[in-house]
């Protein structure tokens, strides 16, 4: 096979694969080399997307590193990759992350039902599908990769999770497979409709034209089987019940890339396919949208700031920075969408920093109950400092990375939605409370009975969670050439679909 | 003076028919013969090497097609080469599940727990006439999808059937189950019988003719009576619909699925559909389509309750052959799609679907033979717990077949699912798109809590265990699971076979 001359979006695609069967053939007691295999495996795929990053140019619109084969061309499917800034940004954050999630999580894979050897096969099939379905821009590839991927979450979840694991993967996976069910309703639309105009295609920039022949009844429901299908999987208020019990029946590395990745998907997908496709229907819908994003903020901030598990606090407030997400996508101005995708790469980072360091907080104390922690900045001080640093990070502390796009969001919808953008900033406020509380309460104050011999970070999981906290600090000072990637991408879904940005004055009231 | 006319055969065209009625006939005759202990091993080979010859004379005469393979009463044209095809590839998987002789009674005529049924079971002796019941049950399903006159339609219908019902009344463990399954088979089927024949007088005195194409011709003419044609519709409806399992003429499969030998409904469940659905597409394809007015409003409520019920009534089952079974009445619902869609997307969309479909069922049917106890096949699902623990490969690859019925991408099943609700959408239907995609929500239930069961359950100690496969088996098991994926992944050579071949000579 020849390398050098392939896309690398396939050839990132295709190493996961390449690992896997090298799993394969390792045998089942030599758990350090499947784990090895693993981590080469991901560091190479990262260094795949960064050399992608190198390579993209941000000053051209449209997709790069596109590949398009024939695969089904009865229905006119093909195997279509390319990237735009943000589907750029949203694969680097994949690639990086996992092998983190690696060397964070090591021994993560020894409590499970099955051998290490599924564990990382798992782990590393998943690899490929998250960068398929950041990279498709064939739609039904796209449906492909968003519903197979669940299959591997499924099993990393039930397989190797703790608790009530085998529940919370099936809750996952039906609210999953029933938002998808409903997507793949208007995806059959869709084709429908764009054969009878003459179009048998699911090429993604084909398809965008074709709003404009379609009823605005009809162009609402397909829009509907889109959002909801979204909405499941980048939780909002009220689709959001499932999250809460997966993340913390998860191991915390699988939580990382559920929560940092996999939900990305449906607020990536908001802006791929929802705004891309359905403009009208996305106009029509933005208010409730809008509102339900709101409430989500707030509501996640308040579950969060009532957790007493410190999984599910990560999740509540993960269900909050969702709602920030969907309301800066449907703000429908460009500083709004470049926040809101900056946001996603940056949640994912803090999110994997807090679930990360939870992780190595829970298998110390063998408990994720916050009330069970307590003065630990005394006994653990590095790892009570990432968890201080995650968790500014995730409250958007000026200085570190989230502030940046926390900031671009509401910026964005205040021009649009000044009463929602207000009502939003309270999540701030929320935010503070729901992090410092737990800072409170497990960092600070008397060491609690039973934590006094508690270690403090390994160089393992120093080499894990120091790369994020670089990330974090870094782009909180200088996000400029991510926002480079962003910007172009964010401006050509604004205007490709006739939405304008309000003009500065209009928006400062008459 | 009457002339007799010497009725003409296209034998080329009939060969695969005839090829496996010959077949058939030797089988008897070694059951007549052959001494006892060698016919299991010379039935098999009879068996396989007639599918094969069969097949490869269906090779032979691809891309021929002629309204006069038998006078007006047989069709060959692609679609029947492809359902004919979907049949024989069936049966070849299936086949080798009926090697396994442990599924099935020693002495069919000993009654169940007498004496004489002792001494056959310590004799060893076995029941060898599966094979040639198999294949003349083959040789009606190979001539039904290509019959167009209702009196052969009606002759290939009982050709496949009365094998099924003896069949079906073979089992070796719980003797009295099955044979109340084949009974409750046969009466059933045998009033379906009547409903049919009572539609085919019906469309008699409609059109003054039995054949396909007389019929389309009294309906495009329309000068017959409009009651008679819906009353034959709706009786002819009834016996295939009876054939296909779709509510509420489906009482019998739940019954017949759990109560029949599990090799012989893995072949029946999977063959029968494809050769049922096959007449089905072509009698509304050809004969009814212009008058679809008539029955489509109906076949739509059929199709729409078969999909709610069979997926809703699936979720209470605890016993796998029966959740089986319901499954596949959902299943029927969403092949009535393809019907009702009456266009060449929703022709090409079902025989995907039942290819797919059948070869997916024979694994999954195939696996159930593998979990067994002491006392034979265990088919309680509660005892499937942790069976992903004792035998990862067999839960895994059970799975994946769960996983295609469910319709997850990569699997065959999904581009079965897609392809047919997109005809039927493609046809206007909106409420079979709709409930299609929820049916599949709520079928996706129970297949998981399968797959939860099997992993993520811890195993209870009773006894169950996974039987080493026996090379037969596994042939099946693997050769279904290769198609289900490949299928999923790379479906474009046979979609596009399908769709350049899939057409019915009017």
């Amino acid at each position: 096979m020849n390398f050098a001359n392939m896309n690398l979006l396939t050839l990132s695609m295709l190493l996961p694969l390449l690992g896997t069967t090298a799993l394969a053939f390792t045998p089942k007691t030599n758990v350090l080399l499947t784990k090895q295999i693993a981590l080469a495996t991901t560091i190479l795929v990262a260094l795949v997307g960064i050399l992608m990053t190198v390579k993209f140019d941000f000053n051209k619109t449209g997709f790069q590193f596109a590949e398009s084969r024939e695969w089904i061309p009865a229905f006119g499917i093909k195997y279509a990759l390319g990237v735009d800034g943000i589907a750029l940004v949203l694969i680097l954050m994949s690639v990086l992350l996992t092998p983190i999630v690696v060397v964070a999580g090591w021994h993560e894979s020894e409590g499970g039902r099955w051998s290490a050897k599924t564990f990382y096969s798992l782990l590393l099939v998943l690899e490929t599908m998250m960068i398929g379905v950041f990279a498709s821009t064939d739609l039904f590839l796209f449906y492909v990769f968003f519903e197979a991927m669940l299959v591997p979450v499924y099993f990393l979840i039930g397989g190797f999770g703790t608790g009530e694991r085998a529940a919370a993967a099936v809750k996952f996976l039906l609210y999953s497979l029933f938002g998808g069910l409903l997507m793949l309703a208007s995806i059959i639309g869709i084709f429908v409709m764009a054969t009878r105009y003459g179009n048998r295609t699911f090429d993604i920039t084909t398809l965008a034209g074709l709003h404009t022949v379609l009823t605005p009844m009809m162009e609402n429901v397909l829009f509907l089987g889109f959002f909801i299908a979204f909405a499941i999987k980048a939780p909002l208020w009220p689709l959001h019940t499932w999250l809460p019990d997966a993340a913390k029946s998860a191991t915390p590395g699988t939580s990382v890339l559920l929560l940092g990745v996999l939900d990305k998907v449906g607020t990536f997908g908001m802006i791929r396919y929802c705004l891309t496709l359905f403009p009208n229907a996305s106009k029509t819908f933005t208010p409730m949208i809008i509102t339900l994003a709101v409430i989500s903020i707030l509501y996640g901030a308040f579950l969060a700031i009532g957790a007493k598990d410190i999984k599910r606090l990560i999740a509540y407030t993960s269900i909050s920075h969702f709602g920030f997400i969907t309301m800066g996508i449907f703000a429908m101005t460009t500083q709004g969408h470049s926040g809101a995708t900056l946001y996603m790469f940056n949640h994912g980072f803090s999110t994997a920093a807090l679930f990360l360091v939870a992780g190595f907080m829970i298998s110390r104390r063998k408990s994720s109950t916050i009330a069970d922690f307590g003065g630990l900045q005394r006994v653990t001080p590095i790892m009570a400092w990432s968890f201080f640093i995650a968790g500014m990070s995730s409250l958007a502390l000026p200085g570190l990375s989230s502030f940046v796009s926390e900031f671009l969001v509401l910026v964005g919808t205040f021009t649009r939605y000044p009463v929602a953008a207000v009502i939003a900033t309270f999540g701030i406020v929320l935010a503070a409370l729901y992090i410092l509380i737990p800072v409170q309460r497990a960092l600070h104050g008397p060491t609690t009975p039973g934590n006094e011999l508690l270690t403090d970070l390994t160089l393992r999981e120093k080499i894990a969670i120091a790369p994020v906290i670089a990330v974090i600090v870094a782009l909180g000072f200088y996000p400029s050439p991510l926002l480079k990637i962003i910007n172009p991408a964010a401006a050509t879904v604004i205007s490709q679909q006739g939405f304008t940005d309000p003009a500065p004055t209009i928006s400062e009231g008459k | 003076m009457i002339n007799f006319v010497t009725p003409t055969l296209d034998y080329a065209l009939l060969a695969p028919i005839l090829i496996v009625l010959a077949g058939a006939l030797v089988g008897v005759l070694v059951e007549a013969f052959a001494p006892r202990n060698s016919r299991a091993a010379s039935q098999l080979f009879i068996t396989l090497a007639t599918l094969v010859l069969s097949l490869a004379s269906l090779i032979r005469v691809r891309g021929k097609s002629s309204t006069a393979a038998a006078m007006d009463s047989v069709s060959f044209d692609g679609a029947g080469m492809l359902l004919q095809a979907s049949i024989l590839i069936i049966a070849i998987i299936a086949v080798f599940l009926l090697a396994d002789q442990e599924n099935f009674t020693a002495l069919a005529a000993a009654l169940p727990g007498s004496d004489e049924e002792r001494t056959s079971l310590q004799q060893d002796l076995k029941v060898t006439e599966v094979y040639p019941l198999t294949l003349f049950a083959v040789a009606g399903m190979l001539l039904f999808p290509l019959a167009t006159d209702l009196i052969t339609l009606f002759v290939a219908l009982e050709m496949l059937s009365l094998p099924l019902y003896l069949l079906a009344g073979l089992s070796r463990r719980r003797r009295l189950m099955s044979q109340e399954a084949a009974l409750k088979y046969f009466l059933l089927g045998a009033f379906a019988s009547a409903f049919f024949l009572m539609g085919v007088a019906y469309l008699y005195g409609y059109s003054a003719s039995t054949t396909f194409a007389g019929i389309h011709a009294a309906v495009i003419g329309g000068a017959g009576n409009d009651i008679y044609l819906l009353l034959g519709i709706a009786f002819i409806s009834v016996g295939l619909l009876f054939k296909v399992g779709a509510v509420p003429f489906h009482a019998w499969s739940p019954d017949v699925y759990q109560g029949a030998p599990t090799a012989v409904t893995a072949f029946m469940a999977a063959a029968t559909k494809v050769a049922a659905f096959g007449a089905m597409l072509r009698i509304f394809y050809v004969s009814f389509a212009e008058a679809l007015w008539q029955w489509r409003p109906a076949l739509i409520a059929i199709a729409l309750v078969t999909m709610v019920f069979g997926s809703l009534v699936a979720i209470a089952q605890r016993d796998v052959k029966r959740m089986l079974a319901y499954s596949s009445i959902a299943h029927a619902g969403f092949l009535l799609s393809g019907v009702i869609a009456l266009n060449k997307s929703g022709l090409d969309a079902s025989i995907f679907y039942l290819f797919a479909y059948g070869v997916a069922t024979v694994g999954a049917f195939g696996v159930v033979t593998l979990v067994r106890d002491s006392a034979g096949e265990v088919t309680d699902l509660n005892r499937w717990s942790g069976l992903g623990k004792r035998s990862p490969w067999v839960a895994t690859a059970f799975s994946g077949f769960l996983l295609a019925f469910a319709g997850i991408p990569l699997t065959s099943g999904f581009i079965g699912k897609f392809s047919i609700f997109s005809a039927a959408y493609e046809s206007g239907s909106t409420a079979i798109l709709i409930t299609g995609v929820l049916s599949s929500a709520i079928a996706a239930f129970f297949y998981i809590r399968v797959i939860v069961l099997m992993f993520f359950k811890d195993p209870v100690e009773d006894g169950t265990s996974v039987v080493i496969p026996s090379i037969y088996t596994q042939i099946t098991i693997i050769v279904s699971a290769v198609v289900t994926f490949a299928l999923g992944i790379y479906p474009t050579p046979l979609i596009n076979f399908i769709q350049s071949t899939a057409s019915f000579l009017r």
